[in-house]
């Protein structure tokens, strides 16, 4: 009787730990599958043409992405500039200020709610905030949209972050008779400042490969952008569009994107790794 | 007299930086309100026009000018259900794979894949989902569960290669890597010492996850898979690429459909006319509704746990 039982425990242990690794075993296969994929194929396009070319109609030799690379920086770069102060700040305030209170409360649950929200929605909304009224597609649009996603992002690891600073540095701050904001700057940010870079770089991993937003803000072009006030060539909506299309060497070209997006994606998120692993040695 | 100059102005900066912080945080919530109040604004002439048939017709239909949601949310939900039903058991398999079962050496270089792979973009999943799991789906997969399984309402109709079910894998695909990193941290965050009372009861691996585990970090597992819900309701280009684009309702998940988030990638720049512009405008309302239900229902469950809990 109690051998029987005992066999069954250890029966089903046994089917237990046998499905969990298959089901492992399945998840990770299929993930470097695409991993694979996405780097044997890209790679194969990779030349001096993809980075340096425009692209050309199909079937053109020389044709490359150079344009919507340097869409994709632009439109990153400024849609960080933008999504960094107000990131900042709110995360600080949650931290010191809105930890209990109704409003920090209110404000900590959207901004979790934005993390997760639909980002084509982000899209339509810039599109009739900002597309509309100026009448055109532009690059503003998208940097814009792209720091309503990058946001939430930066707020959460501002806080997380602040919130690791020990109490004890603090207090010993302020018993030495600083100002909390002398504080504020002086202590706690400093020691957080890693912390919170790897928080922006963190977001910034994260807008680089949105399509979404950008499809009805940025739009695409075929074009060199003479401003961020015009339709802006990127990376993604080129991958979109190419994929989508019954050309092969087009194609092609849509594989060397997701290569390049996916590489550059994973090296932001590799770096911040390193960093953060370094800050804990200390 | 310096020191009173010096606490003066103190006080007077803290005040201003308290209001500076609080005034930066106000923008979300302002940010939240405009981005609802406009969505709702432009999508009054359809509003005004279907009510509520909206939610309930299928007939979506720029030539008559007739919109009607049902299909794009129904092919929302679908696909959603889809990519949970196989995300979730495949990522508990992982993250309990490397929280209790790996070979220590294998725990760190795996554990780093995998939270490196949830940081893919979307649209990188969708592509490859285009060229090789559809193709498969297509050549294999389809062909076999509508020859063996075509009793089933579910899989009646003839395979394509492309549709409810193609979209559901990528999906799960793409929210696996999520879901399981984030389950692995809750695993790893439960105390040596309560896993090791249970095993020195004699109880097996697997009595120990169920009964020690899982409980110690139920809020933290259902956080995530709230998450990863969350990212797939809201999912755009995994989708779009296989999804089909197909206005009719179907029992069958082998047969192509629509959800919110494609019919708008696909339609919405090429939309003319007022009522078609702002039906998509209303679908998009639609979706972020869905999803600030659901969120909001997660944070309130988590919240509530953590009194019950007192952790």
């Amino acid at each position: 009787m109690l051998q029987s039982r005992m066999n069954r425990r250890y029966f089903l242990n046994r089917a237990v730990l046998i499905a969990s690794t298959g089901a492992a075993l399945i998840g990770i296969i299929m993930l470097f599958w695409i991993l694979g994929d996405v780097a044997i194929r890209g790679m194969s396009v990779m030349n001096w043409d993809f980075f340096t070319a425009l692209p050309a109609p199909p079937g053109e030799e020389e044709s490359g992405l150079a344009n919507a690379i340097v869409g994709t920086l632009l439109m990153t770069v400024a849609a960080a500039l933008m999504a960094i102060p107000i990131g900042l700040m709110t995360g600080i305030y949650l931290a010191e200020f809105g930890k209990t209170n109704l409003f920090g409360r209110l404000i900590r649950s959207l901004s979790d709610i934005l993390v997760s929200a639909p980002s084509i929605v982000v899209g339509v909304f810039v599109y009739l905030v900002m597309v509309k009224t100026m009448g055109h597609f532009s690059g503003w649009a998208g940097a814009v949209s792209l720091a309503i996603l990058m946001l939430p992002v930066v707020i959460r690891t501002t806080e997380e972050m602040l919130n690791l600073v020990p109490g004890e540095m603090r207090e010993s701050a302020l018993a030495l008779g600083a100002p909390y904001w002398h504080m504020m700057v002086q202590v706690v940010l400093r020691s957080a400042k890693n912390g919170m870079i790897t928080g922006i770089m963190l977001s910034v991993a994260r807008v680089a490969g949105e399509t979404a937003p950008l499809l009805f803000t940025a739009m695409n072009s075929p074009y060199w952008m003479e401003s961020m006030n015009e339709p802006m060539a990127n990376l993604t909506v080129t991958l979109f569009n190419y994929a989508m299309s019954p050309y092969d060497d087009w194609q092609q070209l849509a594989w060397g994107a997701a290569f390049l997006i996916t590489i550059s994606v994973l090296v932001v998120t590799i770096l911040t790794r390193l960093l953060l692993a370094g800050r804990s040695k200390h | 007299m310096s020191i009173a100059k010096n606490r003066k102005s103190g006080l007077m900066g803290d005040r201003v930086f308290r209001m500076l912080t609080s005034g930066f945080a106000a923008c979300i919530a302002v940010l939240f309100v405009v981005m609802i109040g406009v969505l709702w604004h432009e999508s009054q002439p359809s509003i005004d026009k279907f009510g509520f048939s909206f939610l309930t017709s299928t007939d979506w239909n720029p030539v008559t000018n007739q919109y009607g949601a049902l299909i794009a949310i129904v092919g929302t939900l679908l696909t959603t259900l889809v990519a949970m039903l196989i995300a979730l058991p495949i990522s508990l398999g992982i993250a309990l794979f490397l929280a209790e079962i790996a070979p220590y050496w294998m725990r760190a270089p795996v554990g780093t894949a995998v939270e490196l792979l949830a940081a893919i973009p979307s649209i990188v999943y969708g592509m490859w989902g285009l060229f090789v799991i559809a193709p498969m789906m297509a050549d294999w997969i389809d062909p076999w569960l509508f020859e063996y399984l075509s009793w089933i309402p579910l899989f009646s109709t003839p395979p394509m290669g492309i549709g409810i079910l193609t979209a559901g894998i990528v999906l799960a695909l793409m929210i696996i890597p999520f879901i399981a990193s984030i389950t692995r941290d809750v695993f790893l965050m439960c105390p040596q010492n309560l896993k090791e009372s249970a095993y020195g009861l004699g109880a097996t691996t697997w009595e120990v996850v169920k009964d020690v585990m899982i409980p110690y970090g139920i809020k933290g597992i259902v956080g995530a898979v709230f998450l990863g819900l969350g990212r797939a309701l809201g999912e755009t280009m995994a989708v779009t690429f296989v999804i089909g684009n197909a206005y009719h309702l179907s029992w069958s998940l082998l047969a192509p459909g629509n959800s919110i988030a494609s019919t708008l990638a696909n339609e919405f720049t090429e939309a003319d006319g007022e009522m078609y512009t702002s039906s998509l405008i209303e679908l998009g309302l639609v979706l972020f509704l869905i999803t600030f239900v659901v969120l909001s229902l997660a944070q309130l469950w988590l919240a509530s746990g953590n009194k019950k809990r007192g952790a």
